[in-house]
């Protein structure tokens, strides 16, 4: 009896929708706004970059010429921008690896370890996200330039001087290492917050050793949330400028630099925009191959 | 009783978590350091301090247009991006509809993006539909990425919330608006409340966005850029601090009241 009032009130709903205006669904409306926002300041700037991509060389010839002369440009041996695209990859690899291996005991920590302290303590990495990216990698160059923090401290203490190591690309690295921490650090920590505490401790009643515990339960559980991580970790370290620029001195060029070259100083829009793109392909390829993956439910905590 | 090798790893765990704590705040503090000692060039350690470039900074009238974009920037991006990510949370983890699996992956892929590229792409869109950039355009740029993360937010708190109490309004009669104003809302303002936070937050110190999109305006990271690439001045270190500082008291300000709601939302 219940079941067919209920029915039919929901039935009676709908009709009662479908009168108040056309058939869509709810949940599409509710989307709509932030839909509408996507295609216009995310999808259609893309499009107009690939469209660039293929107009004729230093020309705002768009979807007026189509060529591959850009792409021809950047493959050509005697243009050093290659380099570039290898230093950016290889400094972001070198990063998510580097940040895995760091932010995974502090997620263990906030997880198993804090208690009540993990709250305060995520606010502690969370704040740096607030502050901008330039402001606190100026503050590195305060600490490493000569006569600057650690310089003068190492003086004052009577050595002879820090090293230089100010505008290498060492120097970039451990700034991007800096910068994107909170990245690996957060998606990894609700990783770990997904494996349950019983299923460890069953294994452990059984005999189960440390690393057996860590290699067959912990890692495999928490892997949507490592592996978001990494990818947010990767595809952001692909397109940093920021660290090259104030703390590498530009020892090391990126290819966010080299777009921004391209876009502004060069005037080559169509050079910049076959970079971009070929960027861009290379980032949101892996992005839709590993998001393709996972269940967002299940991470963000729907029951 | 805990075994030793436990009691290794978990002092391990702190010390590390420390270390690294303190490597985070460290710049900020050679920042304040550098800002609060007296003269023009920086040398550690300092001889004298003083408030001189605190108060130049303060004075000057090329500052005060600074804040007043970047607070209005801020104060727009947070507006706009509540109300577009409220909606969107809802549609991210609440309704069940056709194309949602599709939706919660498009809207990630403007925070799995990196930002001076997203930046420089919309300065080209832009400027091929003919609009000069400006604070505006920046608004734009800044609610690109900061509406999917507030999405993200308000939808954690979605997550948590139970459906069937909507399902029991609308089963005695309630309207669709008076379920929203009335049980919708009141459960998620938390969530709302740290969206709203965040949103004010990462649009206050967005730099790679506004170096782009924002034309010949500034914002307090753009200017800061580009004084850091001209030449050193004690007033860059000065307005980095104030503005951390000014973003700190918010983040406890708008902590404390989230706190107060949550607490007031158990009690219930």
């Amino acid at each position: 009896m219940s079941a067919i009032t209920s029915s039919a009130t929901s039935s009676a709903q709908a009709t009662g929708e479908r009168a108040a205006g056309p058939a869509i669904p709810v949940g599409l409306r509710a989307a709509s706004p932030v839909i509408l926002l996507l295609v216009l300041g995310f999808l259609a700037p893309l499009v107009t970059v690939a469209a660039y991509a293929f107009a004729t060389p230093k020309s705002f010839d768009v979807f007026r010429s189509f060529t591959l002369a850009n792409f021809a440009a950047i493959v050509e041996p005697s243009n050093t921008v290659w380099t570039s695209f290898v230093w950016s990859l290889c400094f972001a690899l070198a990063t998510t690896v580097l940040l895995a291996i760091i932010a995974y005991p502090i997620a263990y920590g906030l997880n198993r370890m804090f208690g009540k302290w993990a709250g305060l303590v995520s606010v502690l990495f969370v704040f740096p996200l607030f502050v901008s990216e330039n402001v606190r990698l100026y503050g590195w160059v305060l600490f490493f330039i000569k006569n600057g923090v650690m310089d003068g401290a190492l003086k004052w203490l009577g050595f002879s001087g820090g090293p230089e190591v100010l505008y290498t690309p060492g120097a970039t690295l451990f700034g991007m290492l800096y910068v994107y921490l909170p990245f690996m650090l957060f998606p990894m920590s609700l990783g770990l917050a997904m494996v349950p505490r019983d299923l460890v401790d069953a294994a452990r009643d059984l005999g189960a050793g440390r690393l057996m515990i860590w290699r067959e339960i912990e890692l495999p559980l928490a892997m949507p949330g490592i592996l978001i991580g990494m990818l947010l970790t990767f595809v952001l370290g692909a397109g940093a400028i920021a660290e090259s620029k104030i703390l590498g001195g530009q020892s090391v060029i990126t290819i966010a630099q080299d777009i921004e070259i391209a876009f502004t100083y060069a005037q080559n829009w169509p050079l910049g925009s076959a970079l971009a793109l070929l960027l861009v392909v290379i980032v949101s390829g892996l992005a839709l191959f590993m998001l393709s993956k996972l269940d967002l439910d299940r991470i963000l905590g729907r029951r | 009783m805990e075994t030793r090798s436990q009691i290794h790893a978990r002092t391990f765990v702190k010390v590390w978590t420390g270390f690294v704590v303190f490597a985070l705040y460290l710049p900020i503090l050679c920042g304040a350091l550098a800002g609060l000692s007296k003269g023009r060039y920086f040398g550690f350690p300092i001889k004298v301090f003083s408030t001189e470039w605190w108060g130049k900074t303060i004075a000057s009238l090329e500052i005060q247009t600074l804040v007043q974009n970047s607070l209005l920037i801020a104060f727009i991006v947070t507006l706009v991006s509540v109300f577009f990510a409220f909606f969107g949370a809802l549609a991210f983890a609440r309704y069940d509809w056709k194309g949602r699996r599709l939706f919660q992956k498009a809207i990630l892929l403007p925070v799995f993006f990196p930002q001076p590229v997203l930046g420089l792409a919309l300065l080209l869109w832009f400027n091929a539909i003919g609009i000069n950039p400006s604070w505006q355009t920046a608004v734009i740029a800044h609610l690109v990425w900061i509406v999917p993360v507030v999405t993200l937010v308000i939808a954690i708190q979605v997550y948590s919330f139970d459906p069937t109490l909507e399902e029991a309004a609308r089963d005695l009669g309630a309207s669709r608006w008076f379920i929203l104003k009335e049980i919708t809302l009141p459960i998620l303002w938390p969530g709302i409340w740290s969206g709203a936070l965040f949103a004010f937050l990462l649009s206050w110190g967005n730099f790679p966005l506004s170096l782009y999109t924002a034309g010949v305006d500034s914002t307090i990271p753009k200017w800061l850029y580009s004084k850091m690439v001209a030449g050193y001045s004690p007033m860059v270190p000065a307005l980095g601090t104030m503005s951390t500082l000014s973003a700190a008291t918010l983040l406890l300000a708008g902590g404390l009241v989230i706190m107060i709601l949550r607490r007031r939302q158990r009690d219930l």
